[in-house]
């Protein structure tokens, strides 16, 4: 068991030094830092003596050591724009951001769970059928666009819910629905197949042969068994929805971490978009590394696959 | 005279029909006929959108703005759908924009498809190096939010179409590529493969003749349930001001130009949208049917 955590998190730390890799590539190629940094008619000798002290004379690969050098001491630079340090910012907007995915995780389980069990409880009823409607159109939809209607709808025509801004748990309404929106399709069909394994096994046979009432059985014995499944897959949904927050947090100017970087491309605020974009993929690998190690905790197959 | 009412390749018909039949009425999964129409009918409006739209999509009316839908007290059959805030006629421009996703979802599909195919055949058929390096590359590329990746790049490459269609191809390339992969390695163990080498053909023959076929229709399936995730990016992309830039007309830039004037024309906010939905409903109810009838026994691709 520990040989596959430490195997685990190897390959967690491989991909993240990727990802580093790949960002600093590509901001790299955008052209020289130093046009941003300086003003257009900056003399060439006050440009080379930035070039000499940023080490941007040095090669590439000396140039990327150092930026993975500081990054790990947590230092991205400074933000062109706020005259921060990029981490900083991003850091601060990060509680944001999770809070917005987990009343995402919310929402969508609030909605699933009842959603699935009663459908698999209920097989080829109007409500199954209603459900299977609904989950496809929830997979066709863009989530800004239910976003935008959800706003039109609640904000500006019956007024009932704030349209901008984070605050108040009505601020946090929203978004949480037009973030929830897709992994609700997925989590009911989850849900769904897992009851309808659970309700033909024997207890619940047996259960209803002695005369347990129907939702005892229903809730108590066979939707802790059905809810196994959902559980293991939480985390990846809980991943996927960070990288959904770029959207959902510019249409609701949600001050998270998604609007901050989508906002520091716009100002081509490079120091801020390097960071940014690594805290969230850290954390993506993090979560699915979470993910992979309870795998192997609940199921022994696994540990010995790879 | 029997020779003229039966063609000579008579046999040769009949057997491509029944295998036409087979394929659209396979068991009990029934072609989506609804779906596979509206598709049609998305592809004809993107190749002639120019000619059979009612207007120009960029043409100023400023007088005529705000109209709403025909059903509306105040509408009329000029503007079917409604104008938005400068006049434009809504249809026209859902139609130009019809062209755009067409386009997007075509490129972005065959590169990613193509590239992913190949480098997860590559890496399934040779194994050992050739292999780790491909899998860790795909690693990495699935431990980034496709969003994030793709914002880093616009912000490089500066947005447009190209952009869109590059942010797609190396977002969705390393789906194709593990999928892939795991179909090669099933398949290369089999009889045909060794003797196709001892017989002395070499990977490219091996790769076109034996594998090829074999993951045509996996292939097909990945691709087709692909459509509406690749609609689905280009218009949040689109939307956040990264993707399709004026004069240009895309779904997801009328959603972000309508954002502003939402209180005033709900239609111009609604539309857009429906056309997403309908599109991508559509294209993801293909992918499931040629899922089951390709692959009814893994309903996990």
């Amino acid at each position: 068991m520990l040989e596959f955590v430490l195997r685990r998190i190897l390959h967690s730390a491989v991909s993240i030094v990727g990802v580093s890799i790949v960002i600093f590539t590509i901001s790299r190629m955008s052209g020289d830092p130093l046009l941003l940094l300086l003003p257009m008619d900056a003399p060439s000798e006050v440009i080379a003596a930035k070039r000499i002290q940023l080490g941007l004379d040095r090669p590439y690969v000396i140039q990327y050591f150092t930026f993975a050098k500081n990054a790990l001491l947590g230092d991205f630079g400074f933000s062109y724009r706020w005259n921060v340090p990029a981490l900083q910012l991003v850091l601060e907007r990060l509680p944001a951001t999770i809070e917005l995915a987990c009343a995402a995780m919310v929402f969508s389980l609030s909605v699933a769970i009842p959603f699935g069990v009663f459908s698999a409880v209920h097989r080829g009823s109007w409500f199954d059928r209603f459900g299977k409607v609904f989950a496809m159109l929830g997979q066709a939809m863009p989530n800004f666009w239910i976003g935008l209607i959800a706003i039109m709808v609640f904000a500006v025509g019956l007024k009932w819910l704030p349209a901008f801004g984070r605050g108040t748990l009505a601020h946090l309404v929203l978004p949480a629905i037009a973030l929830g929106w897709y992994p609700v399709a997925a989590m009911t069909r989850i849900i769904r197949s897992g009851m309808l394994d659970v309700l033909d096994a024997e207890y619940i046979r047996m259960g209803r042969a002695v005369g347990a009432p129907e939702w005892i059985l229903i809730w108590k014995y066979a939707f802790r068994n059905a809810a196994i499944p959902l559980v293991t897959v939480l985390g990846v949904y809980f991943a996927a929805s960070l990288g959904g927050a770029f959207v959902v947090e510019t249409v609701f100017a949600w001050p998270g971490l998604g609007r901050t970087v989508v906002e520091a491309v716009f100002s081509r605020d490079f120091p801020v978009v390097q960071a940014g974009v690594l805290v969230i993929a850290f954390l993506f690998v993090v979560t699915n590394m979470i993910v992979d190690i309870s795998y192997g905790l609940i199921d022994p197959r696994i540990r010995h696959d790879r | 005279m029997t020779a003229d009412i039966y063609p000579k390749n008579a046999h040769r018909i009949s057997a491509m029909r029944s295998h036409i039949r087979r394929i659209f009425f396979r068991g009990s999964t029934k072609p989506p006929i609804l779906s596979l129409a509206f598709l049609a009918v998305i592809i004809v409006t993107a190749i002639g959108s120019q000619a059979i739209s009612p207007y120009d999509p960029n043409a100023l009316n400023l007088a005529n703005n705000f109209q709403p839908p025909f059903w509306d007290e105040a509408g009329s059959f000029h503007h079917p759908l409604g104008t938005d805030n400068l006049g434009r006629d809504i249809l026209s421009r859902i139609m130009a924009g019809t062209r755009v996703t067409v386009v997007v979802t075509f490129y972005a599909i065959i590169f990613s498809g193509g590239i992913g195919a190949l480098l997860g055949m590559v890496a399934g058929y040779f194994g050992g190096w050739t292999d780790t390096i491909i899998m860790r590359l795909v690693d990495i590329q699935l431990s980034i939010p496709a969003l994030a990746l793709a914002l880093v790049l616009a912000a490089v490459l500066g947005s447009g179409l190209s952009t869109v269609i590059i942010v797609i191809v190396v977002t969705y390339w390393s789906w194709y590529a593990r999928i892939i992969r795991g179909e090669i390695l099933s398949i290369k163990g089999r009889d045909y493969i060794a003797l196709a080498k001892v017989a002395g053909c070499g990977p490219v023959i091996i790769f076109w003749r034996h594998l090829l076929p074999n993951i045509l229709n996996i292939l097909l399936v990945l691709a087709s349930l692909q459509i509406g995730q690749v609609i689905i990016f280009e218009a949040s992309l689109s939307f956040l001001g990264l993707g399709i830039q004026m004069p240009d007309v895309s779904w997801g830039l009328m959603l972000s130009d309508a954002r502003g004037y939402m209180g005033n024309a709900w239609w111009a906010i609604t539309m857009p949208g429906i056309a997403i939905m309908l599109t991508c409903l559509s294209a993801n109810i293909m992918g499931d049917w040629l899922r089951d009838i390709f692959d009814p026994k893994r309903n996990q691709l």
